[in-house]
Formats: structure tokens, C-alpha cells, sequence
């Protein structure tokens, strides 16, 4: 599968082998399609402030926080990663190319943005035995890097920056290295073999957990805003759940005055954490109000999760007085021996993510 | 009593005082802050030397609507529109074209272009006026449209279906949005006569007779005629801005000079005063900026407060300045070959025909002077003798196509460039190089400099047809209230656009009376 300019593989050994490897072992993914931008200059926290919707002023050097960057109609635009690794030097991770976008925002600031996808090499380490493995593959002082936190470590006689962040919902660290160094950090981490178990792990398997961690995939679960053209097809940070990104307090920013307007009006849609009753192989499927009811949203991306042995999926639904319905049912068509069956299952949202261990916080963590 | 200022108007440019008294005069308490020590902007007066004086960088305009002098009882501070002038359309050989407002006359011309003429200005004056709607009010918003909105629209088409008739209605239709080069070809077999319509067409705007849309701007132009005829600017207690500043005061306003505008402040989205250069603030409850929409926005407001897409708009809005203005100090009185004292008191123009006038643009366009320029001279010491020393007088003279940009930089060469436009002024004037005892050229990059207009653009930003009515200045910013809450437009950059008509002011007050007043 494609993914920027890059070859990605859904599977890369067996999906049940590494999925299991990051809820209960540990699993690495080539991260390096991962757009990254090196943004620097003494404006740089200033374009940053208008960039995006949060309020990143207790943002400090050797933090990463998540955040949300919107149209002037208040539209994700896409999502990623803030890392500070120094006063004025910060790297910006997205899943999509947003060099435009990040350009056309610099005017008017002291800032220098450019694109260093091609020249650091990143690599996602997940799993509850990810600090174990790490640490026996080599690097040092692991164990005070507390979650959202990026340090300057070294693995052996590689400099490595090593963040711990993630895309899994489980514990995990990414780490970013010279291209040169890539391979030998990943020979390194997969030479702990003998003690655990690491597999490298494909995008299939990073979909179910991602879901079950509750996290959105701008892109994939809604229609972002430059890729918009029908009008009402893109979605607002509200919309697909991500209020706690928006600070309307903190001055002006991109998309201020159209998200201040859209606050005061009751939701309209929403993206939800929704289980589906049954065991039914969930795919697309629409959501009705009640049995052969009303369609009133629709399924953007769904998994069976193993470990909480449940069907979960995120679902665009419309709301009803600014709320969520109380009642929801999807239509689910499944196929048996080749034949369509249909079938009606009660949907149950939830505000909190399905899957979210206590291991994944601990500082130091576990060692296994 | 108290001293809160209702709302403070940044420039005190002509459109600013208009809106300025229009506001006052609704029991605002309204504060006009000025850069210059004197009001006016780019239409107060100049002085070259001590003893020289010229009327500004507009030297002839059209009188202000009748509503604006009514309403701001302008009559009663002074203003009356000066005498009538023609406009001369200068030949080489001395054979001259004098071009009034219904009849043209002159050596060589034909009887089929004399009798086409009047008939040729009465249509586009019908076409002028069927489109006055929508100069006098608001843009109307075409997506959730107000009452307001409606009735433009509405007295639009009155005008146009019905009060133009079926067939003027269908030759306004198909000349609307074409180019004057072909209309002018159409109509008229003299190319003097051709030539010196086309110079009204495009002159300040980066546009050559054969750009589409020259219609349009012509049309803009017509509109002050549809008030009276041009008369030139020749300073004293009857000009416009004199009447102004004096109207503004009496109900009310202040206008204070020498106050710089570095900053406007706003806090969450509303802009609440302004900075000075000096440091000091000012509050009100409302801002409306009569400068330039690109400087209002980029560095008065500035991208921290704007959102991405809006800003980068305003960075794109077009509008690089063509003309530069050449002021001349002269020790006599100048002959030209051809002409009479008499014709000395018009306008007098060289662009001997539209290939002339589009050969001239060309040049602008790839960052160079024309050797050949199209030249709108005026000489206001003949209607008021008191702007010169007693037997001198000055010249003022629009020059146009140059670049904003000059290739090679206008530092170095304008001095040159003066030298070869009073060359060229020779040619029609011989007398007139030995008659100069100084000269001050004004390029855009200077007018840029000392009337704070991004690029030296007359108009804030070309009438382009993407840059008209509603999408004037841009998107979002184009009903005089702009994307910062409490922060108004009401200059140039504004529908209906530069002039010295003061609509653009007139507008803005109107409307910020409508949403509330500033209170």
C-alpha cells in the first residue's frame, strides 16, 4: 500500500501474530513515510499559537503534544504530533503532506519551515515489553522518559531521539534516527529476539489498535478540509471528538471565529466510540435510530478487538438536539458461504477510548 | 460627558473624512488620526520649494455626488466644483483635438467621428447611470443576502432592463465586460480622438486599451461625470478636502496630525484601539482604516490575527501602482505649439492613439519605463495664479506606464527618467525646458512611501473585474466590515474603489451605522 511516497505492507508476517505482539509483546513499524517538518525560527512559537487550535503555551523543550490544525472554516485540516526539541526548534508529524498548508501560514512570521521526511528515519516500537526490549537492545536512560516526553538517547553508538509516543494506544516509544542509522537500530532492537518477542508489524494490524485506543485517522474516518470539495462534507475538531484540542480562550488562531460560531450552535454530527452487540464482522454499514428506523450516520472504519472480544468502530453520526441519540442500531450486512445476510445490532457509544491499560502510563515502566 | 472616543479613523485621506463627518454628524465621537501634518492623503496639497504649490496627486476630478455634499453641507464650508475644463488631446504636429463633454472638435477630423460622439457619450453616460446602484450602496453579499442586498440588486435591473430599454440592454450586456479598444474601434476612425478615451479608461490601473474589463473602469469613471463635468484641482478653500476637513470638525470629529498608526490592537478577534508610533494607545470602540486593505491587514493588523487563508488572500490582492507623478516648477508661462492660452486651462493629454497608450503599458509589465509614456498634464497656475510667484507657474503631469519595480532601481534613474519626460513635453512645449527651475517626480515606490499605499497604487489595489463590487477588496472583507470584529474599511481598496469620490467613505459609514454604530 501506498503511503506518501513510500510502500507500506498491510501485513508483514501475520495479522493475528502482530496484533497480539503489540497488546502483549512488543511490535515495530517503519515510520519514516511519516510527513515531518522542521520548523524553526524565534517566531516559530508564535505561528505555531495561530497554526493550530490548542493552547500549547506550557509546551516545553523535550515535550510532544498532540494537536489539530483547521481551515478558516474551521475544518480539520489533518492532525499529528508536536515535538519541541529546542527554544525555537520544533518537528511537526502528519499523516498527510501539509507543506502548503504550513507555507501559506508562515507569512507574516519569523519562521522556517521545511520538510525533512526523507532525512530522518523513524521507527515505532509498541507494546507492553517495548521499555524492556529497548533498554536490552541498547538504550540508555529510558526509564524517566515519561509519556509525551522526547530525549536526545543513544542506542550503542547511535544517537537516537526517542520520544514516547505512539499510535497504539498501548505503552510505546517512537524513535528518530539518521537514515544511515535505520538499519542497524533496527537489527539492534530485533537482536533481543531470543528474550522477547518482537515483530515487525503492518498497517492492518495499526488499524485494529488504533481503534480500540479510539484514535482518528484524518483522511480515512472523515474528509479533511483541503480535500473537500462537496460543501458540508468536512468535519470540524468538534465534530469528530477532538473538543480538548480547541481553546478558544488562547487567542486568535486559524478557524477561531468559525469554531467560536459553531460552539454556540447545538452539535450537529458527531464522530463516536461506538461498540456493535454481536460478533458480526463489522464493515461499512449505516445507523438507523431504531430497527429499520431512520438512517442517521454511518460507520467510517471498524475492528473486532481480540482482547476486549468486541466489535468497536468509530461512526458519524447526526445528533439530536446537539446530543447523541440514546438509542442506536446499525444494519450489518455479512456474508456467509458467499451469501448476504443482514442483520440489526444495538450500538453503544462511549466517551472513553475501548482500550486503554495502566501499563501504558507507569513512569518508569514495567519491566518484563 | 465622557471621553470615550466612539471610533478612531486611521488616515485622514478624503474618503476618511467623509466617513469621518458621515459618523460624527450620527452623534459619534469619532477621532481621525493622520501620519502627515495636514489632511488630504493623496489629494492634499504639495509644496515644491517654499513658493511652489500643486494640488496634490489627483489634479483633476469630478465633483463629489450631490448626496454627500447635501447630507455634509460641503457648499457651506467652501466646496464648489471648479470651472469646467475639456480635454485637449495634444498632436505632435500641432493639430490638437479639444474634447468636450458632448461635442469633440479639431483640425483633421472627420464629420462621421463629430457626429458620433455626442451620441457615443450619452449611451455610456445611460450605461453609467443604469449601474449607479451599485456604486452608492454596499456590495450586495450574494449568499445570504440582506434587504438591503435585494433592493441593489433590484434597482440594478431596474435600470438596466428598464430604464436602459431592450437594446441598449443588450450592447450594455455585450460591452460590459470586453476591453475599450475594440468599443473605441468600433465607434471612431480618429485615433487622437481613440487614444485620449482609452487614457481615461485605464489610466491608473495596470491595464492597456486592449485588457478586458476596461469598459468596466471606464464605467467607474463615468460615474463621477454623472455628477458633473471634470474640473481641475487648483487648491484653496475650494477643494474638496478643505470642505471636508472643515465639515468633519463642525459636527464633532477631531482629527489629529502627525499621529502614526503602528498597530491596531485586537484581542480575541475585536479590535478594541490603535498604536502610535510614539508608543501611545488609543481605545475606541470601533476601528475603521481608510488605508490600504493590503498594509490595514498585513502590518496594521498583522498574520498572528488573521486566519491563514484570509491572509493569504490579502497577499495576493493585485494592484502594483503604473503611474509616476512629475511636478515642474516653471519661471514663465509654457507655449505649446497648436494652442491658446485658453487651451492651457484644460487637460491636456499625449496619447496620440491606443496602440500608443497599450505600447506604453507594455512596458510596465516587464519592469520597464516607457521611452514613449502617456502623459495627463495639467496646469493649475493658470486657474489660480496664487500657487506660483507672480509670472511663474507650475505643471503637473500624470505619467504612466512605469513599474513599481523598475529594473535596475528607481534611485538610480529618476533622475533620467524627469529629464526624459520633460524631453518629451518639449516636443509638444518647446519652451518649456528652459522655463523649469525644479521638479519633484513621484514614482509608486514614492507614492507607496509617503501616502503608506502598498505598491503606489492609486486605488488601493487594481478595479480589476476579480477585485470589484463584491470581491472588493477580497473575499470576506468586501461589506466595509472585515474578519476582525469592530474593524472597518473605508478607503480606495473599497467598492466602489479610488476616485476622489468619497463612496467608499460614505459607504462605510452607513454600514457601520446599520450594524450598530460603534456604541
Amino acid at each position: 500500500m501506498a503511503w506518501n511516497t513510500y510502500k507500506v505492507a498491510r501485513v508483514v508476517d501475520k495479522l493475528p501474530a502482530e496484533y497480539f505482539a503489540v497488546r502483549s509483546g512488543c511490535a515495530v513499524m517503519d515510520l519514516t513515510p511519516m510527513e515531518k517538518y522542521h520548523i524553526t525560527g524565534k517566531g516559530a512559537r508564535e505561528y505555531l499559537d495561530r497554526l493550530l487550535t490548542r493552547d500549547i503555551s506550557r509546551l516545553r523543550p523535550g515535550r510532544v503534544t498532540y494537536v489539530v490544525w483547521c481551515s478558516d472554516e474551521g475544518k480539520v485540516i489533518d492532525d499529528g504530533t508536536l515535538f519541541q526539541l529546542g527554544e525555537y526548534d520544533y518537528r511537526l508529524c502528519s499523516q498527510q503532506h501539509q507543506l502548503d498548508w504550513l507555507l501559506m501560514s508562515a507569512s507574516g512570521f519569523d519562521v522556517q519551515i521545511e520538510t525533512e521526511t526523507h532525512d530522518v528515519a523513524a521507527l515505532a516500537v509498541q507494546g507492553p515489553t517495548s521499555y524492556s526490549v529497548l533498554s536490552t537492545a541498547g538504550i540508555s536512560d529510558l526509564d524517566q522518559l515519561r509519556p509525551f516526553g522526547v530525549a536526545e538517547l543513544r542506542c550503542g553508538d547511535i544517537p537516537v531521539t526517542v520520544s514516547r509516543t505512539g499510535y497504539t494506544g498501548d505503552l510505546g516509544y517512537e524513535l528518530w534516527v539518521e537514515p544511515a542509522d535505520a538499519l542497524q537500530l533496527w537489527d539492534a532492537i530485533f537482536a533481543v529476539k531470543g528474550r522477547y518477542d518482537v515483530h515487525a508489524m503492518g498497517l492492518s494490524a495499526l488499524e485494529m489498535v488504533r481503534i480500540e485506543a479510539g484514535f482518528i485517522m484524518p483522511g480515512f474516518d472523515f474528509n479533511t478540509a483541503e480535500a473537500t470539495v462537496r460543501d458540508g462534507y468536512d468535519r470540524s475538531p468538534y465534530e469528530v471528538g477532538l473538543d480538548w484540542l480547541v481553546n478558544l480562550d488562547k487567542g486568535h488562531f486559524t478557524g477561531r471565529k468559525a469554531l467560536l460560531a459553531e460552539k454556540a450552535r447545538p452539535a450537529r454530527r458527531r464522530l463516536a466510540k461506538i461498540v456493535v452487540d454481536g460478533n458480526k464482522p463489522v464493515g461499512e454499514a449505516f445507523i438507523y435510530d431504531r430497527k429499520n428506523g431512520k438512517q442517521i450516520g454511518e460507520i467510517k472504519c471498524a475492528t473486532w478487538s481480540p482482547i476486549l472480544k468486541a466489535n468497536l468502530a468509530l461512526a458519524d453520526i447526526e445528533c439530536i438536539n446537539g446530543r447523541l441519540p440514546a438509542k442506536l442500531w446499525a444494519r450489518v450486512d455479512y456474508q456467509r458461504e458467499l451469501k448476504w445476510h443482514t442483520a440489526w445490532a444495538e450500538c453503544h457509544a462511549q466517551s472513553k477510548p475501548f482500550y486503554d491499560p495502566e501499563h501504558r502510563s507507569a513512569t518508569p515502566p514495567a519491566r518484563y | 460627558m465622557t471621553d470615550r472616543t466612539d471610533v478612531i479613523i486611521i488616515g485622514a485621506g478624503h474618503n476618511g473624512l467623509v466617513c469621518a463627518a458621515y459618523l460624527a454628524r450620527a452623534g459619534l465621537k469619532v477621532l481621525c488620526l493622520e501620519s502627515a501634518d495636514s489632511a488630504g492623503g493623496m489629494s492634499a496639497p504639495r509644496t515644491l520649494g517654499d513658493d511652489y504649490h500643486f494640488p496634490g496627486l489627483a489634479h483633476a476630478a469630478y465633483p463629489v455626488s450631490l448626496a454627500i455634499r447635501r447630507v455634509l453641507k460641503l457648499e457651506q464650508f467652501g466646496y464648489a466644483p471648479g470651472k469646467a475644463i475639456d480635454t485637449v488631446a495634444l498632436d505632435a504636429n500641432g493639430e490638437h483635438l479639444t474634447i468636450g463633454t458632448n461635442s469633440v472638435s479639431g483640425k483633421g477630423l472627420s464629420e462621421l467621428d463629430e457626429k458620433a460622439y455626442p451620441d457615443f457619450r450619452k449611451r455610456y453616460l445611460a450605461f453609467a447611470k443604469a449601474v449607479r446602484p451599485l456604486f452608492d450602496n454596499k456590495p450586495p453579499r450574494l449568499k445570504g443576502m440582506e434587504f438591503a442586498d435585494m433592493t441593489t440588486l433590484a434597482k440594478l435591473g431596474w435600470n438596466i432592463r428598464l430604464g436602459l430599454g431592450r437594446d441598449a440592454m443588450y450592447e450594455f450586456l455585450r460591452v460590459a465586460a470586453i476591453n475599450i479598444y475594440d468599443v473605441l474601434n468600433d465607434t471612431f476612425e480618429d485615433d487622437r480622438l481613440k487614444g485620449a478615451i482609452a487614457v481615461d479608461a485605464v489610466m491608473g490601473s495596470a491595464m492597456g486599451p486592449r485588457t478586458p474589463g476596461t469598459v468596466l473602469t471606464w464605467l467607474q469613471r463615468l460615474q463621477g461625470e454623472l455628477n458633473g463635468p471634470m474640473s481641475l484641482q487648483s487648491g484653496g478653500r475650494s477643494q474638496l478636502v478643505h470642505a471636508l476637513t472643515q465639515s468633519a470638525e463642525d459636527a464633532g470629529a477631531t482629527i489629529r496630525f502627525n499621529a502614526h498608526v503602528e498597530k491596531i490592537l485586537v484581542e480575541n478577534d475585536k479590535a478594541f484601539g490603535v498604536e502610535l508610533s510614539g508608543g501611545e494607545m488609543l481605545k475606541a470602540g470601533s476601528i475603521i482604516s481608510n488605508a490600504d486593505p493590503r498594509s490595514t491587514f498585513t502590518s496594521l493588523v498583522g498574520a498572528p490575527q488573521l486566519d491563514t487563508m484570509f491572509a493569504n488572500r490579502v497577499t495576493q490582492i493585485r494592484g502594483s501602482g503604473v503611474v509616476a507623478k512629475l511636478h515642474l516648477a516653471l519661471s514663465g508661462k509654457p507655449e505649446f505649439t497648436g494652442l491658446s492660452d485658453d487651451g492651457m486651462n484644460n487637460r491636456l493629454l499625449v496619447a496620440p492613439s491606443m496602440k500608443y497608450v497599450e505600447r506604453a503599458f507594455n512596458h510596465s509589465k516587464y519592469g520597464e519605463y516607457s521611452e514613449n509614456p502617456v502623459l495627463d498634464i495639467t496646469i493649475p497656475s493658470m486657474h489660480n495664479s496664487t500657487l506660483a510667484p507672480e509670472g511663474h507657474h507650475v505643471m503637473s503631469v500624470n505619467v504612466a506606464f512605469v513599474p513599481y519595480e523598475l529594473e535596475g532601481g528607481w534611485e538610480e534613474q529618476k533622475t533620467t527618467f524627469a529629464y526624459k519626460v520633460i524631453s518629451q513635453l518639449c516636443q509638444f512645449s518647446p519652451n518649456l525646458k528652459s522655463l523649469v527651475v525644479d521638479h519633484e517626480l513621484l514614482t509608486p515606490r514614492d507614492i507607496e512611501k509617503q501616502f503608506h499605499a502598498v505598491q503606489g497604487h492609486w486605488h488601493h489595489g487594481e478595479l480589476s473585474i476579480h477585485q470589484s463590487f463584491m470581491m472588493r477588496p477580497l473575499h470576506g472583507a468586501a461589506q466595509y466590515d472585515t474578519p476582525i470584529e469592530r474593524l472597518f474599511l473605508c478607503g480606495a481598496g473599497s467598492h466602489p474603489g479610488g476616485g476622489l469620490t468619497g463612496l467608499p467613505g460614505r459607504n462605510a459609514a452607513k454600514r457601520i451605522l446599520d450594524l450598530g454604530g460603534a456604541k
